[in-house]
């Protein structure tokens, strides 16, 4: 794609009626935003209990080995987990303390994962591992370096290194920078939070991640129903010779903070299928990411707290937290009141992508972005009725699949109907599911036909 | 910890849904449908609404009796059958034999939807289908239209007076206009008026009366994400495009476009018929054509066919199309451009 026809995009973003073009996609769905409980509360520094546990695996990529000892004494923000290949990430110690133990725990997906245990001594002594870096001289090979060893990965939930996003292949051009404050998942607020109480930290972690980059341009990309974000953003940002960023408004839809739509939104970009961001050229990384970058680099701080944001029908008093990383989940329900009715389902991360828990004693990890407890009424689905073909997973589905006619093919088991559906495009969103009416569910037979067709290749 | 269950539910995500269900769509139908029938039973009196009721029971039991007889899951619940029984009496003239109107149901139900496998396999409206049906089988009583507000009898059609539907006069005065000028001037003088049209006050099926009263219940129906603009739009559009082209007695662009929306079951079927769910192609494009290509059958049927009303037919020989236009109008992959296409937006 040239370069020509991104600017041709952009200078689309043009005014009408005195009002800014929003930008988005085609399709997707509208689901009740239900950031009302939330999204007006400041953000609550929370203590760390007595036990934390960090798994190695907190990240897409090889889990981390651990560099520290049963009985060893370690500081808050050392080392404890060294990465286990390019595509891993280091993990630090968010208290100081004594390693107790490196054993099986049990990991938010549901599995026992290697993890190390930590008791908290409650002294909160700072380890001086990472030293602060002038953010004016600090050169891009640094700045790199610098997010590889503070374990910053992608903390939206999907938890991709952000070193690996920053050392593009030499023959990848960037031209933008997306930081993404869609946060289009209901319930959410902790983008929000942080786009209004660490807009600073957000700015000048776009303008490093910039310069790692070596470019000029960086959008802040925010959804339409965040308006106090858009405008504490804009006044805090003012483009420069060296950098030029701008912050777009981007429609409340969901998925609207999927990396392909917004950049299809804000760039005018396609990323084809199979293929990455940076094939067209774009970077694009979370809010809270951004600010990690920031902190790492000016104040030498390793990834070691996030920001939670804790609420779902049985919450006695939602909130937006920062915590520690490997404090378990039951420990900010408590700080929350504990849970006013009886909770029976607890999702890691937003209602439409996140992780049911089967446990409410497993840690925050780096990509929980919050935390939601909903009642059996809330977490119940309809009966399975037939499909009406009415149209409504087709036309909210953002890849443009047709996911009724995967759930015919699978349940026919046609495996080569499948393989024309271009199963490998869904991006998971759950869109199809929300909206069917007759609880047809379609995601789920859409992972059932990818597990049948990697079967098949297997067998092949 | 308090309030927390043993077993906590684990599945995959999504963990929500927006709460639409069949049984809550088809309620709004029917609550879509008051006006319509409200109108009808305005203009031609409590038969039509007796006849609304002995269709919709009619449905429901014949629903009832099959999956009884099959054993099979009761499915009455979703109200699906409820609808189609409310459809087919907005369908049929206020004099209709009641036992005819139950033998119409029962084909509905029976032949046209549980004979493919229920809500969802059908490939025609049930509906429509036995309008049809009724039409071919006793054409006579199908089409014996009363004036306005004259008294019908509950159980005979004896006095109903006969009176020709919009349509069919319209029909006539383009037939006779070339004959003697004088004559037809005379015969459009006794054409209803728009307003008569919109507000209901002609004659025609129970359900087509009024334009209005269709209206109001669309409007409910778009407002409720139930159905989308897109159907009816091109349907009615093309429906108006075409008959003003072709359909006036001076020459090409000289047709009452607006006479051929408003009278017939033009209204009652684009907005309610030719958008059930399940005849109808579920890729957005595919709804657009699906529309166009049921204007463009009725404005044929209209002008050039034997029948001064083709509605029906129209959404039943699409509804068979309907497979072939999902199958080429399924939309495009997320993410292919045409490159060609790009390039020449840059220069
Ligand atoms: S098929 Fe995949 S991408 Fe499409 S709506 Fe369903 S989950 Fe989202
Ligand atoms: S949304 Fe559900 S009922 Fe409608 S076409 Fe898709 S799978 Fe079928």
């Amino acid at each position: 794609m040239s370069k020509i026809n991104a600017n041709f995009n952009l200078n689309k973003r043009r005014k009408i009626f005195g009002k800014t073009e929003v930008f988005t996609f085609k399709g997707g769905i509208h689901p009740d935003d239900m950031k009302g409980s939330t999204e007006t509360k400041a953000i609550v520094d929370i203590e760390a209990p007595a036990e934390l546990v960090f798994p190695l695996q907190q990240h897409i990529g090889a889990p981390a080995v651990p560099c520290v000892e049963v009985g060893q004494r370690v500081l808050m923000g050392q080392k404890i987990a060294e990465a286990g290949g390019f595509v891993s990430a280091n993990i630090h110690s968010s208290v100081s303390g004594t390693v107790k133990a490196i054993e099986q725990r049990l990991h938010p997906s549901g599995t026992k994962v290697q993890s190390i245990v930590i008791e908290n001594d409650g002294l909160n002594e700072v380890s001086d591992e990472l030293i602060p870096l002038d953010e004016e001289t600090v050169s891009p090979q640094e700045i790199i370096e610098r997010v590889k060893a503070a374990g910053i990965v992608g903390m939206g939930g999907a938890t991709f290194p952000t070193h690996v996003k920053l050392s593009p292949p030499a023959d990848k051009k960037i031209d933008y920078v997306i930081i993404n404050g869609a946060e289009c998942e209901p319930y959410l607020t902790s983008d929000h939070r942080a786009m209004l109480e660490t807009t600073d930290e957000v700015v000048r972690g776009l303008r490093l991640i910039l310069k790692a980059l070596a470019i000029k341009d960086g959008y802040i990309a925010v959804e339409t129903n965040k308006q106090d974000a858009i405008a504490k953003l804009k006044s805090c940002v003012q483009s420069d010779a060296d950098y030029n960023i701008k912050i777009v408004a981007v429609k409340t839809k969901y998925p609207q903070g999927s990396e392909k739509h917004l950049i299809k939104a804000v760039t005018g970009r396609s990323v084809p299928p199979g293929k990455l961001p940076m094939d067209v050229g774009v970077v694009v990384n979370n809010i809270d990411t951004c600010a990690a970058v920031a902190r790492a680099v000016i104040q030498g701080k390793p990834l070691i707290r996030r920001i939670v944001t804790v609420s779902g029908d049985c919450i006695a008093e939602p909130l937006n937290f920062r915590v520690p990383i490997g404090t378990p989940f039951s420990h900010l329900v408590e700080k929350c009141g504990g849970f006013s009715k009886t909770a029976a389902k607890l999702i890691m991360g937003g209602p439409m992508m996140g992780v049911a828990l089967s446990s409410v004693d497993v840690p925050v990890i780096k990509g929980s972005s919050g935390l939601l407890a909903f009642s059996e009424e809330m977490a119940k689905t309809q009966q399975t009725a037939s499909c009406l073909r009415c149209g409504k997973c087709v036309s909210g589905c953002p890849m443009n699949l047709l996911p009724n006619v995967i759930k015919e093919a699978v349940c026919a088991d046609d495996l080569e109907k499948l393989t024309k559906l271009n199963l490998g495009d869904c991006i998971q969103c759950g869109s199809c599911s929300y909206v069917c009416p007759a609880e047809q569910n379609p995601l789920q037979y859409v992972r059932t036909g990818k597990a049948k067709l990697a079967r098949q290749e297997v067998k092949a | 910890m308090e309030n927390l269950k043993e077993k906590l539910i684990v599945t995959e995500s999504p963990h929500i849904r927006d709460g639409n269900t069949t049984g809550g769509i088809m309620l709004d139908v029917i609550i879509a449908l008051m006006p319509a029938l409200i109108a009808g039973v305005f203009v031609f009196g409590y038969r039509a609404a007796a006849l609304a009721v002995v269709c919709v029971g009619a449905c429901v039991f014949f629903e009832w009796a099959w999956c009884k007889i099959v054993k099979k899951q009761v499915s009455i619940g979703d109200f699906s059958a409820a609808v189609t029984g409310l459809l087919l009496a907005m369908n049929l003239p206020v004099t209709m034999p009641f036992w005819m109107a139950i033998v119409g149901s029962l084909f509905a139900i029976v032949i046209v939807k549980q004979f493919f496998g229920g809500i969802g396999h059908n490939f025609m409206n049930p509906a429509l289908a036995a309008r049809a049906f009724l039409l071919t089988s006793w054409a006579q009583a199908m089409t014996t239209w009363v004036q306005p507000f004259t008294k019908v009898a509950f159980f005979s059609n004896a006095d109903a007076v006969s009176h020709a539907t919009p349509l069919a006069q319209l029909a006539q005065n383009v037939d006779t206009v070339s004959q003697a000028t004088s004559a037809s001037d005379a015969a459009v003088a006794e054409l209803p008026s728009y307003l008569d049209l919109f507000l209901g006050t002609t004659g025609g099926c129970i359900g087509e009366v009024s334009a209005l009263a269709i209206l109001i219940g669309a409007v409910y129906l778009i407002c409720k994400r139930v159905i989308s603009i897109k159907i009816p739009a091109a349907y009615i559009l093309t429906v108006a495009a075409l008959t003003f082209v072709f359909g006036g007695n001076d020459g090409l662009f000289s047709g009452d476009a607006l006479y051929h929306v408003l009278s017939g079951g033009l209204m009652l079927g684009a907005f309610f018929m030719a958008t059930d769910y399940v005849t109808t192609p579920y890729t957005p494009n595919g709804q657009i054509v699906f529309g166009i290509g049921c204007g463009i059958l009725t404005a044929v049927i209209r002008l050039w066919g034997g029948y001064p009303e083709g509605v029906s037919y129209s959404i039943l020989l699409m509804n068979v199309a309907t497979p072939l236009i999902d199958k080429y109008t399924a939309p495009k992959r997320f993410g292919v451009v045409k490159e060609k296409k790009g390039d020449k937006k840059n220069a």
